[in-house]
């Protein structure tokens, strides 16, 4: 089976009032089947840049962005990957469940199934009881949730995700990470998480990008010997391995080459 | 401009509960005896003959032939138009005449509603057709509607297709809809530019075209711009039957009762307040109309943040 995502040579350069800005420069990256990748860096690094290539939303100066082994777009067109941003993004005047409905409605999908799929999305996301809820009844940790039901409805096997719980109190971020991983096991997605934060990218990674501003590249890319992502639970935070993994990544951040210290980064 | 000014404004999520709608009530009823009030006030205490400074009079004259009692223009109402035998009671001639301009008003509501969509349907998806046609829109409501009236009167009588004939009422529509139209196009537009760029993504991401976008975010997102604009439409519809009325000359609506009673103001003065009276209702009530439309959509008035 290919790659879920394969990013080769990719440079991509901005057009703005004052000249050309270099967002990227010479990046490559594979994501395997089911693999989780964070993409850590500091403000301007091109993380958010990158994931928006590989969804389409932006294309390459040069190089090429492949998923499931089809360019970009036609992976977009066939909906292949499920993308959920910092806001949540729903829609106001839809219900929770009208909300997760609207890509499956979207693709002509009949009545009875999308409510079925719903029902199944909304146990899944653990909002049982908020179906007929609208978003503003909702406290941000449950939008996001939402949103991610909404992500995965037509069963991607890549979800995109620019720092979904940027966001949120820390709480509600260390258990919607817990219940990431876990969702991510069950339907066996591939993730491209992009994150300020270095222990949210060391707990939920197999792999974690770390990259480097001004022209925007990958520094390094620091494997995280944790075991596997599904098997991951709070106590992990409070490992000696975690910690070393924290280590490894901020050295990684710290020694990109760069003078400038890696503004935008957590390191709580 | 202040029309364009009001809907540009981003609306706001209101919280109207039973009180808040009494007391809202109690504020407007209030407000007219206030004004009955003042105007008796100044009856009382002005000068007979009115201020004049140099030539300019700063002070209406406070005679009864000017400003009749309250109470005079309020009984004035329960007797009947003339004194011919047979005459009907002067309210019931105002309320008769102000529904014929009402369902005219209403005729030229739905005219303009769907020209103003159309308009701001078009303005949305070619980004050249707004910078085309947004100018000649606002430009169009400066033209004086007095001097423009005739001219659709003339040129409706000349339309005749099959057993269809132009009638006269159906200039005033047309007029009444170009008042109409005009909120309607602009807080339109702007209400389907309204979602913000996360939504338009989040829609290019299912590969959803044009229309769907439209049918599922910028439609949805655009009601509560629609809302006051759809009530403006129908206040400025009143407006333009009740002027065309007058400078068409169409018979048996209020804006022709407003000219005429007018004119036998000399003799009986508290009779041409009735139907002054008349089209200040019949504005009420076709934006109150408008306002019960709002209750059909109230979820399209959510707002995303968290509770």
């Amino acid at each position: 089976m290919s790659n879920a995502v394969t990013v080769t040579g990719v440079d991509k350069v901005f057009d703005s009032g004052a000249g050309q800005v270099v967002a990227l420069t010479e990046v490559a990256l594979d994501v395997a089947p089911g693999e989780f990748v964070s993409l850590i860096g500091p403000s301007g690094c091109g993380k958010s840049t990158l994931l928006r290539l590989i969804a389409d939303l932006e294309s390459p100066t040069n190089g090429t962005v492949e998923v499931f082994g089809t360019s970009a777009h036609q992976a977009r067109l066939d909906q292949r990957y499920g993308i959920a941003f910092q806001q949540a993004g729903l829609l106001p005047w839809r219900t929770v469940a009208a909300n997760i409905a609207l890509p499956l409605e979207l693709s002509g999908m009949p009545k009875s199934d999308v409510r079925a799929r719903v029902d199944e999305l909304i146990a899944l996301v653990g909002l049982g009881d908020f179906g007929d809820r609208f978003p503003d009844q909702l406290s941000g940790g449950m939008q996001q949730r939402v949103a991610i039901a909404r992500a995965l409805a037509k069963k991607p096997q890549l979800l995109l995700m620019d720092e979904p719980f940027g966001a949120l109190d820390e709480m509600t971020r260390e258990y919607l990470q817990t219940e990431l991983l876990r969702i991510a096991a069950e339907t066996g997605a591939a993730v491209v998480f992009v994150t300020h934060s270095i222990p949210e990218a060391v707990y939920l990674s197999d792999r974690v990008v770390v990259m480097s501003p001004r022209p925007g590249r990958i520094a390094e890319v620091v494997p995280m010997s944790l075991g596997s992502t599904g098997s991951r639970a709070d106590d992990l935070r409070e490992d000696g391995s975690f910690f070393e993994m924290i280590t490894a990544v901020r050295e990684a951040l710290h020694g990109g080459g760069v003078a400038a210290a890696p503004r935008g980064v957590e390191n709580r | 401009m202040t029309d364009a000014a009001t809907l540009l404004a981003p609306p706001r999520r209101r919280h109207a509960g039973q009180g808040a709608r009494l007391r809202a009530a109690c504020y407007g009823l209030l407000g007219i005896l206030t004004l009955a009030a003042v105007w008796e006030l100044y009856k009382g205490l002005g000068p007979v003959d009115g201020l004049v400074v140099g030539d300019i009079r700063v002070l209406p004259r406070t005679s009864d032939l000017a400003m009749p009692h309250v109470w005079d223009m309020i009984a004035r109402l329960f007797e009947p138009v003339t004194r011919a035998e047979g005459a009907r009671v002067l309210w019931l001639e105002i309320v008769l005449a102000a529904g014929l301009t009402l369902g005219i008003a209403a005729a030229g509501w739905v005219v303009g509603v769907i020209v103003g969509m159309a308009f701001a349907l078009i303005m949305q998806r070619w980004i050249l057709a707004e910078s085309a046609l947004l100018p000649w829109i606002v430009l169009s409501q400066t033209v004086p509607l007095i001097a423009f009236a005739p001219l659709v009167k003339s040129w409706g009588s000349r339309i005749e297709i099959g057993a269809f004939e132009w009638q006269d009422w159906m200039s005033v529509a047309v007029i009444a809809s170009y008042l109409a139209f005009f909120p309607v196009a602009v807080g339109a537009l702007k209400g389907l530019q309204s979602p913000d760029r996360l939504h338009l993504e989040l829609l290019h991401t299912y590969s959803a075209g044009w229309w769907p976008t439209m049918l599922h975010l910028r439609l949805p997102a655009a009601v509560p711009y629609l809302l006051p604009a759809l009530r403006l439409a129908a206040a400025n519809a009143v407006v333009g039957a009740v002027v065309a009325e007058v400078s068409t000359g169409l018979q048996g609506g209020i804006g022709r009762l407003v000219i005429q009673y007018a004119g036998q103001a000399s003799g009986d003065p508290a009779k041409a307040w009735a139907p002054i009276f008349g089209a200040i209702a019949l504005g009420l009530i076709a934006a109150g109309s408008v306002a019960l439309l709002g209750l059909l959509v109230k979820d399209y008035r959510r707002t995303e943040g968290a509770a």
